[in-house]
């Protein structure tokens, strides 16, 4: 009993929870402050996620990439690296999944769909780790190096779909085989046509594999020894630059994933996109909320998800702005990144506990 | 249209996208150069865009001319990006929070809480009211010269004040004692303290500064370009200006020179499909062109990194 106190009483559970509670607050708050009820409002958020069969589908739609990329920040973090170029992996992803999925023919769908995925993962995490190696031979920044490849990897998407795949007269791609899809057609049906596809079961899958590898191998524990201390591991006998491009190599491996299920599963065709998506960068707030633990991630990807998801509900039924959920969320990463404060807010109840130990 | 036309206008709408970078890559030197990394810049800008377009509004519905609305609007950027500014300080210097979290709040903020706003204020709309923001302001004399003069003279205020700025901040942090005092802290946090400057004051000085300076950016292309607010009035300008200042190696006068240049890709965009030999290209190479060109400087510059040294960590007095 004392144990699953103590689990509940730590501070990588406690201090999620209070931010999560803060940020909810803060935007029933800034609710009140325009006028809206936020008790209607968040109940509509909730009876919108899971109210019916099909919105619980996309809501699971909607969370899937999420947990890929917040895998993907939450394992380069780790490594002690910062890769805020989920974004391009996320697309880099996407788009070679997409050529795999249309221009192999005549392939089983045993073979062709985990091939379009494969090629997704590897795409993905080749597009980071040009960041990593980057950074390992040249000292290049990664967060820069990110940033510039999340654009590049943009426009190199919409250059391959316009060149090699392009839907005359739209601007998407054709659509990929029948062989290569991931959607789970059976369960769809079930749920009114919700597009759910194997993607999710292979994220959480990845969420156990990333948990495994960081912990319980040897090149696991390389990777963290190196994200502590990199002049310490070097002592110890560990290549550095060859652990920060395999970092990067399998966090941009998770965010490619996350594209792949996006084409594969999700849209069965890729557009040429005006913008990024946002997936990657959502990502990041996903990581950030499971501290960067890859059950937390998955986690924070549910709570994610539901908010977004459910703020259609939200502005549908109680007339509210669905941008709240955007304040609540950077509230909840700003307390979770700064502890500090949360624990300034707490010192009078950590106070109280410690006295209590001493009597 | 003949050549020499093209290149006088396309030098003209380089200088318009560039404004908007030259203000904003100027405040993220300020905040880097005292040591606090500033990836905040992009919603730092969306705030000073909304600021523009919502009090550039009701000025303008109160009955003052397109000129004076638009600089209360400015004004109104300043200080809401200030004020946000204070959110990035206050966690990543008081709190010592991850500099680069922090600035990704803002980010996050920044795309919900404007939006927010803007329904709130303008009955559910998705933007703000067309406002008719700055006009031109051709310089007189000099706007007469041929080519040239339709090139740079003939400019919106707001290009000639960020042109100004650029040499003002050379100035101020080169050669007046409180740049010294700014870069210091962001070189060599621990010695500044021991001759007496108060290294997180000068910090909140400058990602304040920097808070004021990327919501101006932002507030260039409500009040110049685009005249309302809306989501996708800022996308990605924030990052390109982070460029642009690595780019220009955290000086002034490089990241103008930088802020051009990427103008400059941004106006060619325009211009590509006019020429029969450029048609060939595909243009998203041009889009990308930029962005390639980053990385291939800063993997040149190996070596010879001229990020101030302190960047990106909290100052922490008891460590030494």
């Amino acid at each position: 009993m004392n144990k699953v106190l103590k689990l509940f009483t730590k501070d990588s559970i406690t201090l999620p929870v209070i931010a999560i509670i803060l940020g909810l607050l803060l935007g029933a708050i800034v609710m009140m402050v325009g006028g809206y009820n936020p008790i209607e409002a968040y109940s509509a958020l909730i009876e919108r996620v899971y109210g019916n069969s099909y919105d619980f589908g996309e809501a699971i739609r909607e969370m899937t990439p999420l947990i890929m990329t917040g895998l993907a920040f939450a394992f380069a973090a780790r490594a002690g690296l910062f890769n805020i170029g989920g974004e391009g992996q996320f697309m880099i992803g996407m788009t070679a999944a997409s050529i795999v999925g249309i221009h192999l023919h005549g392939l089983p769908a045993f073979i062709h769909a985990p091939l379009a995925i494969i090629a997704g993962a590897v795409f993905g995490g080749l597009w980071a780790a040009l960041a990593g190696f980057l950074k390992a031979t040249r000292g290049v920044n990664e967060v820069i190096s990110c940033i510039m490849l999340n654009w590049i990897g943009l426009y190199l998407s919409n250059l391959i779909i316009n060149t090699f795949a392009l839907q005359s007269g739209d601007t998407r791609s054709v659509d990929i085989q029948p062989s290569a899809s991931i959607a789970i057609s059976w369960l769809s049906e079930m749920m009114g046509n919700a597009r759910v596809h194997w993607g999710t079961l292979i994220a959480l899958l990845a969420a156990v594999f990333f948990y495994i590898f960081m912990w319980k191998t040897k090149q696991g524990f390389e990777l963290r020894s190196v994200g502590f201390n990199q002049d310490a591991s070097k002592y110890a006998g560990m290549n550095v630059n060859r652990n920060i491009v395999k970092a990067m190599f399998i966090s941009g491996a998770f965010a490619g994933l996350g594209g792949a299920f996006t084409v594969l599963g999700v849209f069965g065709y890729q557009s040429v996109m005006a913008s990024s998506p946002g997936t990657g960068f959502d990502g990041i707030a996903v990581a950030l909320i499971g501290m960067n633990n890859p059950f937390g991630v998955v986690l924070g990807a549910i709570l994610f998800g539901t908010l977004t998801y459910g703020s259609a509900g939200m502005s549908f039924s109680a007339d509210v702005p669905p941008e709240i959920v955007r304040i609540v969320i950077g509230a909840i990463i700003f307390f979770i990144a700064a502890q500090g404060i949360v624990r300034w807010l707490l010192k009078p109840f950590y106070a109280k506990r410690k006295k209590e130990k001493v009597s | 249209m003949d050549v020499l036309t093209i290149i006088g206008q396309l030098l003209n709408t380089t200088l318009v996208f560039a404004t908007a970078l030259i203000f904003t890559s100027l405040g993220g030197i300020f905040s880097e150069k005292s040591g606090v990394t500033n990836l905040g810049l992009e919603g730092l800008m969306v705030f000073g865009a909304f600021a523009a377009g919502v009090f550039g509004h009701y000025a303008q519905a109160a009955g003052l001319d397109g000129f004076a609305a638009a600089s209360i609007g400015l004004c109104a950027a300043i200080v809401l990006g200030i004020i946000v500014s204070l959110i990035h300080a206050v966690a990543s210097i008081t709190f010592k929070a991850d500099q680069v979290i922090s600035g990704i709040v803002i980010n996050f903020l920044a795309a919900g809480s404007t939006l927010y706003m803007v329904k709130l204020l303008f009955d559910g709309a998705g933007e703000t009211e067309l406002i008719s923001g700055y006009s031109r302001m051709p310089i007189p004399g000099l706007s007469k010269i041929p080519l040239l003069g339709d090139a740079l003279f003939n400019a919106y205020p707001t290009t000639y004040l960020a042109i100004i700025l650029v040499f003002v901040s050379y100035f101020v942090l080169y050669k007046t004692p409180f740049g010294l005092r700014l870069r210091s802290v962001g070189e060599h946090p621990s010695a500044a303290d021991t001759v007496g400057i108060k290294v997180n004051r000068m910090r909140y000085v400058g990602v304040m500064i920097s808070g004021a300076l990327a919501a101006v950016g932002g507030a260039t292309i409500t009040l110049t370009t685009t005249g309302t607010f809306a989501h996708n009035t800022i996308s990605g300008q924030g990052y390109i200006a982070i460029a642009a200042m690595i780019f220009g190696k955290w000086n002034p006068i490089g990241a103008f020179g930088a802020a051009v240049f990427f103008g400059l890709a941004q106006a060619v965009r325009n211009y590509v499909q006019l020429f029969a030999w450029t048609q060939s290209i595909p243009p998203e190479i041009i889009y990308m062109l930029p962005y390639l060109l980053t990385i291939i400087v800063l993997v040149a510059a190996v070596g010879r990194s001229s990020a101030p040294s302190a960047l990106g960590q909290p100052y922490d007095p008891s460590k030494r």
